[in-house]
């Protein structure tokens, strides 16, 4: 009796411990979170925008259907990104998640305080390798530094009413990430 | 031939506490640090770094992107203030007024997180289309059939979930429930 129990005890430890590396280990072996989905449509390091949510479909759930959406999955292992988002006429909100959908930074139109949201993202080993002398002349842009070499950008629109939906999509559609090192134009 | 049967009992009983552990917190949608305030919950480190392993195994099996605490918070309301579970069936009243925030937005979503047909097209209220009392507070009717005033329409389903998400607001991982942050009330008047 006392050897059954003990036995018991010893499998509920155990038990413990399946349960603890399954929590651990689920977000790296999902096939259905938000950035395997949007990987089937959205390229790498552009602004693709999202079909407004509906009962039949949706890209993902639980999407806000007072928002136009727009996400940029990026790659980060050629370099830098930089993106720029026209605010619309409400709410403009930019949040970075890492590649297991882990938000790390937001910013919206009104913290940003100007018309277009720009922000540079690069990793820390990138920021560190950032020459001195530009680190002053970008000292007026955001850096974001991503924990992760992938990720997803998502940028968002609020439409106050329903009918206001295409002028929030249409503010959202000139949005863009791309790679930074494209030839700058010359100041 | 006792030992054999000993570890397997052992493994078996590892096996079932552990992935049925697993399992229920996922379903449950359990993870520390939540907010609740009346019927509505909310948990505001999920959508930081810091959020703990259980809700990025939660992100990671619902397949949502989580909203960043620098974009807003999303409070969810699953049942009533009687812990009765929201019936698409019954008329649902919610009263009150909210937290401080430059917009927020009210969406009914089904136990998977899509929204509800209905005839109407209406899958939720911002805080710009809603009609007030004269105080500021408002009236909201979740119900199968149309209403006057603020209707949000249930297309009949059986359980949903009422999402209420705050942006640029204050409110986030260092919120107490209080007085500060009024919730609207979550009341369910008739039933069929």
């Amino acid at each position: 009796m006392i050897r059954w129990l003990l036995l018991f005890f010893g499998g509920a430890l155990l038990g413990g411990i399946v349960h603890l590396a399954t929590v651990i280990i689920m977000p790296r072996t999902a096939t259905q979170d938000a950035y395997s989905r949007l990987a089937r449509i959205a390229p790498v390091n552009t602004v693709t925008a999202l079909p407004a949510p509906t009962p039949e479909s949706a890209s993902m759930p639980f999407m806000d259907p007072a928002f136009a959406s727009a996400v940029c999955r990026y790659d980060l292992s050629q370099g830098p990104l930089k993106l720029t988002v026209p605010v619309s006429l409400a709410y403009t909100s930019v949040s970075f998640y890492t590649r297991y959908d882990i938000a790390y930074y937001a910013i919206n139109d009104r913290a940003a305080g100007r018309r277009v949201i720009e922000l540079d993202l690069m990793t820390a080993e990138q920021h560190s390798q950032m020459p001195e002398d530009e680190e002053i002349t970008a000292a007026d842009r955001l850096i974001v530094e991503s924990p992760t070499l992938t990720g997803l950008i998502a940028i968002r629109a609020l439409a106050p009413e329903p009918g206001l939906l295409p002028m929030a999509q249409n503010a959202i559609a000139t949005a863009q990430c791309k790679r930074q090192d494209e030839p700058r134009p010359s100041r | 031939m006792r030992l054999l049967l000993g570890s397997l009992f052992a493994l078996a009983v590892a096996a079932v506490v552990g992935l049925g552990a697993t399992y229920l917190a996922l379903t449950r949608g359990a993870a520390f640090g939540a907010l609740s305030i009346g019927s509505w919950t909310a948990w505001p480190k999920t959508g930081t770094v810091d959020a703990d392993p259980y809700a990025q195994a939660l992100i990671a099996r619902t397949g949502q992107l989580p909203i960043a605490l620098g974009d807003g918070v999303s409070f969810t309301a699953q049942a009533d203030d009687h812990g009765k579970l929201l019936d698409g069936r019954c008329d649902v009243v919610l009263l009150g007024v909210t937290p401080a925030a430059r917009f927020w937005t009210l969406s009914l979503y089904n136990v998977d997180g899509e929204l509800v047909a209905n005839s109407v097209n209406r899958y939720g209220f911002t805080s710009q289309e809603i009609v007030r009392h004269a105080d500021g507070s408002f009236e909201i009717v979740v119900a199968p059939r149309a209403n006057p005033g603020n209707w949000l329409p249930t297309g009949g389903v059986e359980r949903y979930a009422l999402v209420l998400r705050f942006y640029d607001t204050a409110v986030g991982v260092s919120t107490k429930a209080g007085r500060e942050v009024p919730m609207p009330s979550v009341d369910t008047r008739s039933c069929p």
